[in-house]
């Protein structure tokens, strides 16, 4: 435990994310703004379902442990549910800012696009969903103890930090589909969000059995890692232009004037 | 001496952002910057037309996001600040039964009734004792008594830049258990505290002056924490950003009058009081010993600032906590009167055109928020029984508010108090996080379920 085991489950947990930050997102200061209120709109829509929760939980018989677990269960349902929701919101009210902004300025693009909107955003959301299901959980694992010292697993800590990265970048991936779906109002591809997530979460109520809800998470992350890259206009040919460096003009670095 | 805490400008924030293209921009490379002025009769404040208006507006979102960074940076070190000392040094989470002499009822009580009682009581004597201070402040402002407020702000950081560091040193060394004589303690205490009233009163590297700012936000917040018990602390909290918005906003406010003052008398701010993003540099800094006099341009209110520096020792200008002009105290005593500057000003020069002036004006924050801030962070990490979540939420909180003051600061171009705001929404999502979300996060995380 202790050192190791921290850093390492800080590292898988939040590496990706944290180097996606560094790299592309660190520089701007517009898009750490609205990483940060991507965050915020997360935290909102914990606050609200685990107000629920609580107002249901106070309402039932608390010392009925099966009662509690479907009460859990559904507040975990309604929670991915509100998260969508205000995922919705604050697309509506970052279109509602841009197209003022724009109808002020005098130039015919926005400083940041919607499709970066859709990044930053889906980021803001996966590094607070991160964050409050880890943190806690490594701090735990700094000080000294037994993991699953009564039967439990004990691949506790690790299988923790790879689900986290996985939802972390899951949000990523789901923020830009759902900003495009919004974009092109189909609906089809926003519900398909909607269920993946729901999915992913339900997906957990296997743990601790960490083959059945790991491994098909990070297949889901592959299909939708997949399906956003198209979805921001990524083509084979564009990764094999960046990935020999032939790219001038990387995908979201130096976007200046172009409107994506 | 806790009366420091007041003189601290809580809650005003201006940004040096506004239509006067006459601004210095404060610039952190020499061949930028205001300059332009220098020597040159003061510009009356431009009358802002449409287009520049339409033009103004894609330019600051995206400089006014340049600024809300460059606040979001010092703000987010300090409270990671306290929150690391919090975590590791458990002095500042001691109940040691002491208290200060402004919270005098405890707050052990046996009831809750009386606790209530004892923290609204001191509470109400804490703010009062702030009122009063402020109202002090404003006395002495009007009546020019420079001297005394500028002793006052020298001394009170004289005793935290030695003393309260002093003693957070020695609970460092204790906590690690590591062993130090006191010849070298001396050592450091000296140069540190030294260099530091250098660095804030007279004028000194930006990014050494930007961190000891942090670092004795940082003490105060945690000298609060310690000190203060629970509700008081929060009550403290609510109330003051209350006062904070009454003082600044409503046309009686102690800190309006002291804005207002300022302005007629087209005097500079404190030094000393102030965060400050950006740095003003002057072209030709010509060693005067005349005394800073009134030929600066005068700049508006949520406008920049003055091309002179002040000389610190002599003429503080006024205790605002609106900070409409930059420091200028940063560049040390650099008198220059309209004179020298014009004749500097007239010889060529080799630098650069000035580019947009926008980028480097700078923002303004007060100390006071900062320390606020911190510790309401510093007591959420302390206190909360949901740990890391409640810290994080307020964290995020407090920096949504403080984007949210800059926004209507940008919208309003005036003086704003930069509490409120960020306060609400800290106490809002602390009380809201440890009671509704902690119980929620630990179930799922016992069952290892995702959201």
């Amino acid at each position: 435990m202790t050192a190791a085991v921290f850093f390492g489950c800080t590292f898988i947990a939040f590496g990706p994310a944290v180097a996606l930050f560094i790299l592309t997102i660190a520089r701007e200061p517009l898009r750490v703004i609205f990483l940060i209120a991507g965050a915020f709109f997360w935290l909102v829509s914990l606050l609200l379902s685990s107000l629920l929760w609580f107002i249901v939980v106070q309402l039932s018989d608390q010392q009925n442990a099966a009662q509690q677990k479907g009460l859990l269960v559904f507040g975990v349902l309604l929670s991915v549910l509100l998260q969508e929701a205000f995922r919705y919101a604050y697309y509506t009210l970052l279109k509602k800012a841009n197209e003022g902004l724009l109808s002020l300025s005098q130039e015919d693009t926005m400083p940041i696009s919607i499709r970066q909107l859709a990044y930053v955003s889906g980021l803001g959301f996966g590094f607070m969903s991160g964050a409050f299901s880890v943190v806690n959980i490594l701090a735990d694992s700094v000080g000294p103890g037994i993991v699953g010292i009564h039967g439990d697993s004990q691949h506790y800590f690790i299988s923790s930090a790879f689900m986290t990265m996985a939802l972390t970048l899951l949000h990523m991936f789901w923020g830009v589909v759902f900003f495009e779906a919004c974009e092109k109002r189909s609906w089809l591809h926003l519900s398909l969000v909607v269920c993946s997530h729901l999915l992913v979460s339900c997906l957990t109520f296997v743990n601790p059995q960490y083959l059945g809800s790991l491994i098909p998470t990070f297949v889901l992350l592959t299909v939708w890692a997949g399906w956003a890259f198209t979805c921001a206009g990524g083509t084979l040919r564009n990764l094999s232009l960046c990935l020999t460096c032939k790219d001038k003009d990387f995908l979201l670095a130096n976007h200046h004037h172009r409107s994506r | 001496g806790m009366f420091m805490s007041e003189r601290w400008p809580r809650g005003i924030l201006n940004k040096g952002f506004g239509r006067q293209r006459s601004d210095a921009g404060a610039a952190q490379r020499p061949s930028r910057g205001e300059a332009e002025l220098n020597g040159q009769p003061p510009r009356a404040p431009q009358v802002v037309t449409d287009s520049e208006e339409e033009e103004d507006e894609e330019l600051t979102l995206k400089y006014g996001a340049k600024h809300v960074i460059m606040l979001f940076v010092p703000v987010t070190l300090c409270m990671v600040v306290v929150v690391a000392t919090i975590k590791s040094v458990s002095f500042y989470t001691q109940n040691d039964g002491q208290q200060l002499i402004y919270t005098p009822f405890p707050e052990n009580t046996d009831t809750v009734g009386e606790r209530a009682l004892n923290s609204v009581l001191n509470a109400t004597i804490m703010i009062s004792v702030i009122v009063v201070m402020t109202l002090v402040l404003v006395l002495l402002y009007k009546n020019r008594c420079y001297k005394v407020i500028h002793a006052w702000l020298f001394f009170s950081s004289l005793l935290l830049l030695f003393f309260f560091s002093f003693i957070y040193l020695g609970q460092v060394f204790k906590t690690y258990n590591v062993a130090m004589d006191y010849l070298t303690l001396a050592l450091i205490m000296w140069n540190f505290g030294v260099v530091g009233m250098i660095c804030i009163h007279w004028k000194g590297p930006l990014r050494l002056q930007q961190a000891y700012l942090i670092m004795i936000s940082a003490l105060m917040a945690l000298v609060f924490i310690k000190y203060l018990p629970e509700w008081t602390a929060w009550l403290i909290l609510a109330v003051i950003s209350v006062y904070d918005l009454l003082a600044v906003l409503c046309p009686k406010g102690p800190l309006r009058i002291l804005v207002e003052t300022a302005q007629e008398r087209n005097e500079p701010i404190f030094p000393a009081l102030i965060y400050s993003s950006t740095m003003v540099w002057l072209v030709g800094m010509a060693d005067n010993s005349e005394p800073r006099n009134n030929s600066v341009p005068a700049q508006s209110e949520s406008q920049a600032v003055p091309m002179t520096p002040t000389s610190p020792t002599e003429d503080d200008g006024g205790f605002t906590s609106t900070w409409v002009n930059q420091q200028q105290h940063q560049l040390g005593p650099l008198q220059s009167t309209e004179d020298t500057r014009r004749e500097i000003q007239q010889m060529p020069s080799a630098r650069p055109p000035v580019e947009d002036d926008d980028e480097e004006r700078g923002v303004k924050l007060g100390l006071g928020d900062f320390i606020f801030y911190s510790m309401l962070v510093g007591k959420a990490s302390a206190t909360a029984s949901g740990d890391w979540n409640t810290t994080l939420a307020c964290f995020v909180a407090i920096l949504i508010g403080l984007c949210l003051t800059l926004l209507l600061l940008a919208i309003f171009k005036k003086a704003l108090p930069a509490l409120p705001i960020s306060i609400a929404f800290g106490l809002v999502f602390y009380f809201a996080t440890d009671n509704l979300v902690r119980p929620f996060m630990d179930q799922l995380a016992t069952h290892q379920f995702y959201i």
